[in-house]
């Protein structure tokens, strides 16, 4: 490892020599600490599928470029009830908190993103107080804000913005690290924004607005269909409700689109890293490859790959058969329950251990050149400093390839 | 584990946390109900093709297809070994919505102008509600199908691969969900139609975890939450269970690090394996890392049988779930009585 010396982006994926290249790969290895010790390095976003570990990653990656000497602040999303008590950050206040404990020269604030309220500030920054409490109101504005798929991405990126900015501005942090919300698919998290302004200047909205706006002989024909049916199956109170939502977001949506590109912008910036997660399943690798091919395609910069939860490796001079075998014999012959059980352990183990270095190198000789880590499975959940810091040693000088 | 007779049961509810299996475990049920000469129906909401992944098929249109032999059983060739059907069907939102229109409000030169004015999409993307209302009808409709319909298959039993707990209960709970919305018309009489079914006896929810923290929560949650809202829990179904093999003495030996390695020397030896150092300490290292994790599997396994609910368990399949896999999934659920 390049510990404590800033490496060029660059060079991140020399191949690694040593006695870990006794177990060639096809892929580099991903220089963890390179990464978060660069100080070119501001924003690191992690993301990928479900439940791959992206808040356990952020955080710890975070705590680690804090105790290594960076001025670090962690937008977490949904983090694990435990994890957020430990990190003090169970109080949804949206403002970053500085971490009780950290050690070393630098320092970690954290943030729990609260999606709702992030929304709501834009509103209210944008209306007089009693638009804004209409439009906070209005039952469509409450299921935009609180359940639209995207909204939670929006307002992640929202609050990104904000962050960096403040930063800049009075330079409180030099390294951001960004989780992302709990999405299918990790193109989620691009695509949102651009879901929800198209929404916002969807047709329909353009169509209710039209009245409002131009002459009367707008209204057609064709419309007038519309809200019959609307009123036949909703009521009418519903398209009043419909009326003053979309008023609303024409005075105080006008610069959605605008702010939605800014921020995609600061994501394809110099500067920014992205951290793909991913645990080592099928759908999990290939939610990752869409990704990297995404990023690709974006120009946006990717710094690599961490296949994380991975089986520790096995005890690698008896097979899966000849363990199967050998335990199927004990046990027909009765009375020899231990080994038995401890060879159906082993060949299990090894069975997933190869199950996941096919997937590995697969997903290595489609795409040779992106930069793996592993981080194997610790035996417990991760939900204390002390097991962010062992992710984080894990995810410093682990093997390539486990 | 109580057992239960699930017989009388036309839809089955499968939701659990995100990435616990929720997917697998209702494609293992499907096959499972589809014994004896029945008709199951397999659906999904979200928009994702798993089933046409886990059947490796091609993706699915907004129609029923059949796509696999259910499970056979026992005395195979006799009418109750003859296994049954499983269709799949992928509810998609807009599609459901046009159809819906069509059906009960004939609406079908106003349903067109919906469409060309974006309000399809529109009301599928945000109306509070209303895309829920829709796919959960859509089901509502396949359970409740009678031979009026003609031409359409009548099913014995619909599995729903449900959205993941924390959506669940808001999800089938139409009519509260639409009362923002919707306070009078008929879509109101509608869900409220819609969940009488859901909340009878004819209805389960079963819950998928793992045996980890989080997910043995967010189960513990759902269910109160379910209840609370009057829908009928089914069972817990605890995917991914690590073999149980090795006796507790040895669990505790192998925690503590004083396995006897005599003992299994000498095992090892009479299954005609060559015992070496470096193999004894392998495995007893995995011992010990296997005896760490059950001990947090057991703890959680003590959550889960406090619940008071049914539990069924599936072994974790070492080389991941291809399709025969879902078939020994499903013969597992059948064995503990989940069909
Ligand atoms: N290497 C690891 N070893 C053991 N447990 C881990 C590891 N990484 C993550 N976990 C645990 O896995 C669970 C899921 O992790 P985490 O919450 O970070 O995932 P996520 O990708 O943020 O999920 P979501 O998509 O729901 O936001 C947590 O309980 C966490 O403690
Ligand atoms: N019993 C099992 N043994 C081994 N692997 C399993 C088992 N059950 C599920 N899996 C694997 O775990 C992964 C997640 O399963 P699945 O897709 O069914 O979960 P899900 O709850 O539907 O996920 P999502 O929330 O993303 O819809 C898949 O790769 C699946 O093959
Ligand atoms: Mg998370
Ligand atoms: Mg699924």
């Amino acid at each position: 490892m390049t510990q404590g010396t800033s490496t060029r982006r660059g060079d991140r994926s020399r191949p690694r020599v040593g006695p870990l290249a006794a177990h060639p790969s096809p892929a580099p290895d991903l220089d963890v600490d390179a990464l978060i010790d660069d100080p070119a390095t501001r924003i690191i976003v992690c993301t990928g599928s479900g439940g791959v570990g992206k808040t356990t990653t952020s955080a710890a990656l975070a705590l680690r470029a804090a105790e290594r000497g960076r001025s670090v602040v962690v937008l977490t999303i949904d983090p694990a009830r435990r994890l957020a008590q430990s990190m003090g950050i169970e109080e949804l206040d949206n403002t970053p908190r500085p971490v009780a404990g950290v050690e070393g020269p630098g320092g970690l604030d954290a943030m729990m993103l609260d999606m709702k309220r992030t929304f709501d500030e834009v509103v209210e920054s944008q209306a007089t107080p009693e638009k804004a409490r209409q439009i906070l109101e209005n039952p469509f504005y409450i299921a935009l804000s609180s359940s639209f798929a995207g909204t939670q991405e929006y307002m992640a990126m929202e609050k990104l913005g904000q962050i960096d900015a403040a930063a800049r501005r009075d330079g409180t942090y030099d390294l951001i690290v960004v989780d992302t919300p709990p999405s299918r698919s990790a193109l989620d998290f691009l695509d949102a924004p651009e879901r929800l302004s198209s929404f916002l200047d969807g047709r329909f909205i353009r169509l209710m607005l039209a009245p409002a706006r131009g002459p009367a002989r707008l209204v057609t024909a064709g419309l007038g269909l519309v809200t019959g049916a609307l009123i036949k199956i909703l009521g009418a109170q519903v398209l009043t409700d419909l009326q003053t939502f979309v008023a609303a977001l024409d005075t105080v949506f006008g610069g959605f689109r605008q702010r939605a590109q800014r921020t995609y912008a600061l994501l394809q910036a110099e500067g920014t890293a992205f951290v793909v997660v991913a645990a080592p399943e099928p759908d999990a690798l290939r939610e990752a490859a869409y990704f990297v091919e995404r990023l690709r395609g974006d120009r946006m910069p990717l710094a690599g790959l961490v296949v994380n939860r991975a089986s520790p490796a096995a005890y690698d001079d008896l097979d899966a058969d000849e363990a199967m075998a050998a335990a199927q014999r004990l046990r027909t012959r009765g009375d020899h329950e231990l080994g038995a059980g401890l060879l159906r352990l082993h060949a299990d183990r090894v069975r997933l251990v190869q199950r996941e270095a096919g997937l590995r190198a697969r997903f290595a000789a489609a795409h040779p050149d992106v930069p793996t880590t592993t981080v194997p499975a610790l035996a417990g959940d991760v939900h204390d400093l002390d097991g962010l810091r062992r992710i984080g040693d894990l995810l410093g000088s682990a093997p390539a390839t486990g | 584990m109580r057992r239960t007779d699930w017989s009388e049961v036309q839809l089955h509810v499968v939701t659990g946390k995100g990435g616990t299996g929720k997917s697998t475990v209702a494609a293992s049920l499907a096959l499972a109900l589809a014994a004896e000469g029945r008709q199951v129906l397999l659906c999904e909401v979200e928009g994702r093709q798993g089933i046409a992944r886990m059947f490796d098929v091609d993706p699915l249109p907004y129609a029923e297809r059949r796509i696999a032999t259910g499970l056979a059983g026992p005395g195979a060739g006799s009418t109750q070994g003859r296994p049954g059907t499983v269709h799949a069907l992928h509810i998609d939102p807009e599609a459901a919505l046009l159809e819906y229109l069509a059906l009960y409000y004939k609406l079908g030169r106003a349903g067109r102008a919906l469409d060309r004015f974006g309000v399809i999409e529109f009301a599928t993307t945000i109306a509070p509600g209303v895309r829920d209302v829709l796919l959960t009808g859509k089901v509502y409709e396949a359970v409740q199908r009678n031979s009026r319909n003609k031409g359409a298959v009548q099913y014995d039993a619909v599995v729903l691969d449900a959205p993941p707990t924390g959506r669940i209960t808001q999800f089938l709970n139409v009519s509260d969900e639409l009362a923002g919305l919707a306070k009078v018309g008929p879509i109101r009489a509608q869900s409220d139609t819609m969940m009488t079914l859901f909340r009878s006896p004819r209805t389960a929810v079963h819950l998928v975890t793992v045996l980890e923290e989080m997910p043995v929560q967010e189960t513990a949650d759902g269910i109160a939450q379910l209840r609370e809202a009057g829908l009928p829990v089914g069972a817990v179904v605890v995917n991914q269970v690590r073999p149980q093999d090795v006796a507790p003495d040895d669990l505790a030996d192998a925690l503590a690090g004083r396995l006897d390695r005599s003992r299994l020397g000498a095992d090892l030896e009479s299954a005609g394996i060559e015992v070496t150092d470096a193999l004894l300490d392998g495995l007893v290292a995995e011992a010990r890392d296997h005896a760490e994790r059950r001990a947090l599997e057991d703890a959680q396994r003590r959550l889960v049988a406090d619940f008071d609910v049914p539990v069924v368990e599936l072994p974790r399949l070492a080389g991941g779930v291809d399709l025969g896999g879902l078939y020994d999934l499903a013969a597992t659920l059948d064995e503990q009585g989940l069909r």
